[in-house]
This record gives C-alpha cells, sequence and structure tokens, in this order.
C-alpha cells in the first residue's frame, strides 16, 4: 500500500483503484487505447488485437481457475464453440455483431455447464481431465458435423460491419475488439467485489468449509463454468470476426494449454495477473521472431530452430514460473510498485 | 458379420491394449509413489523411440546394443528431471505438478525437434516380419511380438514389484511417505528411482510403438490415451492400468475398423466420461475419503 493513503471507510477498501494516480494512470492507458490504430501500423495492429483477445479469454479462465480453483483445459473449445456460433449467424442470419457476440458467449456458456456438470463429483486432477475429453470430443464435432461447421476445411465469413460500414483490417476489428475486452475486464474485477465472486474465492480456498458456510457448491461450480465459458466463448466470437476463417484446428488442445500457462505466468487469482500473463505469452514468440530476424544474417539455421526453440521456451517458462515465482508476473509487478511507494524504506 | 474379420481386429485390439497397459503402468507407478500425474508420459516415451533411433539409424549401433543404451539414456534423463523439475515442487498443489509435466513435455518436444526434425520418420526393423496366425485370425508380427515383449516385461515387473526390496520400499512410500520415511525409507531415493525406472519402461514402450508405427514428435498425443487408460483403471491400481490398458487397446481398434480412424480418440474418450461420472475414482482405484 502506497505511503499516506489510510482507507477510512468500506467503499475505500472496496474501491478497484485506491489512489489517484492510478486513476491518472488508467486514464492516461485509455487515451493511449484510443489513439493507437491511427498511429499503429499493419503488424502492431494485428499483435493489438491478437493480444486483446487472448487477454478475454485468459481471465474468463483466470475466473474458473484463478478465483474458483477448478482447472480446465478445454478454454481452446469453448473459444472454439463462441466463434462458430458467430460464423453461422453471420454467414446465415446477417444479425448485428454485438448480438452474435452475445449469442456465442451464451452458446459456449451453455457448452460449459455441460462439462462442468461433472465438477461436483470429480474435481483437481480428475476435472482437468474431464476437460481434456470435452475438448476432444468438441474438437470431433467441429471436424465432422459438416453439414453445420463445415467439417475439415471450416467456415469462411464475411467482415463485421457498424452502420454499414465493414470492418477488414485489424485497425478497424480494433474498434470491436477493444471496447469488448475492457468492458469484459471491467465485469470480471467487479465480480470479485460481489457475493458471487466472493463464493468462488471461498470454494477456492476449501470447498467443504464454503459449503458448510452456506455456498451451494454445485450452483456455483456451474456458474463459475458458465462465466468464464462466457468469456471464452465472446473472445471466439471476436477471434472470428478477427481472422474470418475458422477451421477445427483453429481452436487446438495446445491452445488450451497456452492459455493455462498465460494465467501461471502472469499469476493466478489476480485480473491484473490474467492481462499480464495473455500480452507475455503472446508476445514471447514474436520477440523470437524478431530474434530470428536479427540472426539470420548471421545464423542461416536460425529460422529452422525457431519453432522448436518456441515449444522449448513456451515448456520452459511454465516450468520456471512454477518453481521460481508461484505467483507470476503479477507478484513481479506489485514487488516493484511497492519498491517504490515505500521508498526509501525497505520491505 | 464377418467372425474372422471380427477376431482379427480383437487380436490386434489385444496388442495394442498391451502396450497401453505397459505405458499406463509407469504412469500408475509414479502416480503411486509420488502422487504426480506425469502429463509428459507420452513425450518422454517419443524421447526414448528417437533416442533409440539415433543409436540404431545414427550411430548404427546393433540392435542388442541401442535398445538397452535408448532405454538407460532415457532413465537417466528421468533421473535428471525428478531432481531438477520435480523435487523442487515437493509439496506444492497437485495442479502445479500436474502443469509443470506438461510444461515439460512441451520442453521435450521442442528438444526433439531440434536434435532430430520434425518430420516423421521410420524406425530401423529388428522384428521378424512373417505374420503370425493364431487359429485361422491373422495378426501383424510386429502387434504381436510387441504385445509378447510388452506381457513378459509386465510379468516380470509384477514380481519384482512383489519380492524385491526396493518394490516394497516404493509399495511403502505409496501407502503413507511419513510413516514410511520414519522407518528408515529412503523416501527420496525411491522418488528418484521410481522416475529413472518409469522413463526406463516408458523408453522401452516407445520403441516398440515406434516400430509399429513410426515415430514423430507428435507421438506425445498416445500419451492422451495412456492417460485414459489408467483413469478407466483407477489411478492407482496396477491391476487396473493392465485390465483398463487392454479394455481401451480393444474398444480404439473396433472403433477405428469399423467407424473410421477418425472416431478412435472419440470412442476413448467417451469411455473416459463415461468412467468419470460413473466411478470417478476408477474401476479399480481407492475410493478417497476426504476428511474436514
Amino acid at each position: 500500500m502506497r505511503i499516506g493513503t489510510a482507507k477510512e471507510n468500506y467503499l475505500h477498501d472496496a474501491a478497484l483503484f485506491d489512489t489517484n494516480v492510478q486513476r491518472a494512470w488508467m486514464v492516461a492507458l485509455a487515451a493511449a487505447l484510443l489513439v493507437l490504430p491511427f498511429i499503429s501500423g499493419q503488424y502492431i495492429g494485428y499483435l493489438v488485437c491478437l493480444v486483446l483477445i487472448n487477454i478475454v479469454s485468459t481471465t474468463g479462465l483466470n475466473i474458473l481457475t484463478g478465483f474458483t480453483g477448478l482447472v480446465s483445459l478445454g478454454q481452446a473449445a469453448f473459444m472454439g464453440v463462441g466463434a462458430y456460433t458467430v460464423a453461422i449467424l453471420e454467414i446465415n442470419a446477417g444479425t448485428p455483431f454485438l448480438l452474435n457476440l452475445l449469442i456465442a458467449g451464451g452458446a459456449a456458456s451453455l457448452v460449459g455447464v455441460v462439462v462442468g456438470l461433472p465438477s461436483l463429483r470429480v474435481k483437481g486432477l480428475y476435472l482437468a481431465i474431464a476437460t481434456i475429453a470435452a475438448s476432444v470430443i468438441l474438437h470431433f464435432v467441429f471436424a465432422n458435423w459438416t453439414s453445420v461447421t463445415g467439417g475439415v476445411s471450416g467456415l469462411t465469413m464475411p467482415p463485421a460491419s457498424i452502420f454499414g460500414f465493414e470492418l477488414v483490417q485489424p485497425n478497424q476489428v480494433y474498434w470491436i475488439i477493444m471496447p469488448i475486452t475492457v468492458v469484459m475486464l471491467f465485469g470480471a474485477a467487479n465480480l470479485f467485489r460481489t457475493r458471487i465472486g466472493r463464493a468462488f474465492i471461498a470454494i477456492r480456498d476449501r470447498d467443504i468449509s464454503a459449503e458448510v458456510l452456506g455456498i451451494r457448491l454445485l450452483r456455483y461450480k456451474l456458474l463459475s463454468f458458465a462465466i468464464s465459458s462466457f468469456y471464452a466463448g465472446v473472445a471466439g466470437g471476436l477471434w472470428a470476426y478477427f481472422f474470418r476463417v475458422i477451421t477445427p484446428e483453429s481452436f487446438p488442445l495446445m491452445m488450451s494449454i497456452f492459455f493455462l500457462a498465460a494465467i501461471i505466468v502472469g499469476g493466478m487469482g489476480s485480473i491484473l495477473g490474467g492481462i499480464l500473463g495473455a500480452v507475455f505469452m503472446t508476445m514471447v514468440p514474436e520477440i523470437l521472431k524478431m530474434m530470428v530476424g536479427v540472426l539470420s544474417p548471421i545464423w542461416p539455421d536460425a529460422v529452422a530452430v525457431m519453432s522448436p526453440v518456441r515449444i522449448i521456451v513456451f515448456g520452459g517458462l511454465i516450468i520456471f514460473f512454477l518453481i521460481f515465482e508461484p505467483d507470476g508476473l503479477a507478484e513481479i509487478w506489485r514487488n516493484i510498485r511497492r519498491f517504490f511507494h515505500l521508498w526509501p524504506f525497505r520491505t | 458379420m464377418d467372425w474372422l474379420f471380427f477376431s482379427e481386429i480383437g487380436l490386434a485390439g489385444v496388442g495394442s491394449g498391451g502396450l497401453y497397459a505397459l505405458t499406463g503402468l509407469a504412469l500408475v507407478l509414479i502416480y503411486k509413489a509420488t502422487r504426480v500425474v506425469n502429463m509428459a508420459i507420452g513425450e518422454i516415451l517419443m524421447f526414448g523411440a528417437y533416442v533409440f533411433m539415433g543409436f540404431s539409424a545414427g550411430l548404427a549401433l546393433p540392435m542388442w546394443a541401442a535398445i538397452p543404451l535408448a532405454i538407460l539414456v532415457t532413465g537417466l534423463m528421468g533421473g535428471v528431471i525428478e531432481r531438477l523439475i520435480i523435487r523442487p515442487m515437493l509439496g506444492e498443489s497437485a495442479i502445479s505438478i500436474f502443469m509443470v509435466t506438461i510444461g515439460l513435455g512441451s520442453v521435450l518436444v521442442g528438444l526433439v525437434e531440434i536434435i532430430w526434425g520434425a518430420n516423421p520418420q521410420r524406425l530401423v526393423e529388428f522384428m521378424p516380419s512373417d505374420p503370425i496366425f493364431i487359429g485361422e485370425a491373422y495378426l501383424s508380427s510386429k502387434v504381436g511380438y510387441a504385445f509378447a515383449i510388452a506381457a513378459v516385461v509386465l510379468g516380470l515387473f509384477l514380481i519384482v514389484f512383489r519380492t524385491w526390496r526396493g518394490g516394497v520400499a516404493l509399495r511403502a512410500t505409496a501407502g503413507d511417505q511419513a510413516a514410511a520415511y520414519s522407518m528408515g525409507i529412503n523416501v527420496p531415493g525411491v522418488f528418484s528411482s521410481v522416475w529413472v525406472i518409469t522413463a526406463m519402461i516408458s523408453a522401452g514402450a516407445g520403441i516398440l510403438v515406434g516400430s509399429i508405427g513410426g515415430i514423430s514428435p507428435n507421438m506425445g498425443v498416445y500419451g492422451l490415451s495412456v492417460l485414459v487408460v489408467v483413469i478407466v483403471g483407477g489411478l492407482d491400481s496396477l491391476l487396473g492400468a493392465l485390465i483398463a490398458g487392454v479394455l481401451v487397446g480393444i474398444i480404439e481398434t473396433y472403433a477405428g475398423a469399423y467407424l473410421g480412424g477418425e472416431y478412435k480418440m472419440l470412442a476413448t474418450f467417451c469411455l473416459l466420461v463415461l468412467v468419470l461420472v460413473v466411478r470417478p475414482y476408477g474401476l479399480f482405484g481407492t475410493h478417497e475419503i476426504e476428511r474436514l
């Protein structure tokens, strides 16, 4: 806590941002988000959109895994449900994108609830394995329900449009992705100031004690699954608007592991952690690509080694953070902040 | 219905089930002794197969040297993994360790791709290739011999596990770590040796699996089917792994033969969902009672 910011009443204590400095930074960030698409090129715009989509999905998984303690390896499959829903609606019905995204979230959360049903009987590892099963089965459905999903070749959909204006380039789709991401992040942050969010945390800390305290386990675990998959569904919908080609291979099991890795690296049970983790894990491959670009004149094999090195770095980051910094980047960030806030004192 | 075809498929299913049982045994051993579900088992298996390829094709060693060397090297790697990655995670939540092994799997895939490249390869033939007939039913010789080898290894292992001092130490550790420690059993030593042994078993299974279907860095997917095997059989039951291994092998092969290759994974995972819903602790697993 910053020196000289005593919390004098409950409102202060529950506030999302506790100092004016923090609020000022948020305003600056908002301004930066609004200006960004005008100054960024194609590549930066593409990266930013990808990062934002991953942030939505990672935050959803964080609600389920980081805050409720239910490990899921089905996040990518739920995203797939959302993406296919959006694509089918956009191709066949042509409904407005906001409605499509809502329906996509709804469809994904329905699937999520069905997958979550075993969560009362099985937990921990068994639940993780049940969600692997769910993602294998969903992948099968995507690949073989040809009349609806287009089978292995997938679906190609038209771009989203606002008032007849089509959003094709990353810097244009950004105007859908960015506001929705911000709204969903605030939604997630506020969720944990409500009874529902607190119930999730109680379940994570000790589910039997939570039940003794009067929290209906089944209802809240399923609710957590529903909210988390809603985020995944919306993220999948945004993904669909962004790439506009959806195949069963777009959402592999590896992608679910990516999201789980993102919350581990970022910090479980922290909204900031989900954001940092998603940004970091999305940027690492890009930074590796840049390094290859720098190295390839000196070392011609760099391009060939790139893909395996990326896999190694991905796994290595998971191992490194779990062993050395289980609270993730969010904790590192907090330590840095604490250092400056308490200066000249030491922690 | 063609009964001959039916029984041939069944035989092939039992054959591949033997390999599932062997790998499942490795997974169950680790779980029993250290309470770690090793998601990297498929990747360790793949690594073993690639090391074998490195010795047999790369260095052109004869079979009698290449196979034991590959198994030894993979076992050594298992020990190193335990010391470097799993030991520091001691006492962390099961989920964290589960994630560490997923990370480990990814690192192994990357290593193999750097050393041997990403393309699928074939192993040097070392099993006789004349077909086996049981009654009238045809069985591919590779599957048959792989099953025989797997069965012999499994049998040997079960005997050793029952009688040898180390096996008793392992079972004591599985029963109660603290009690085993206070009775003078070197629990960290047991942990290390379990990782070494299971890595060796997986390497052996990897060589057999690879000699049937070829090897590729994606071979780790095999680990998913093995995961289904041990969940169906019960995570801490050796007998369960054996029976479920054969069961999953048969179901998978029948689904592949009668419905098409893409139904293989679907069938095994539907079985998994069924078992999780009806008997979450598996067919033979211990039903753990949770106390406050």
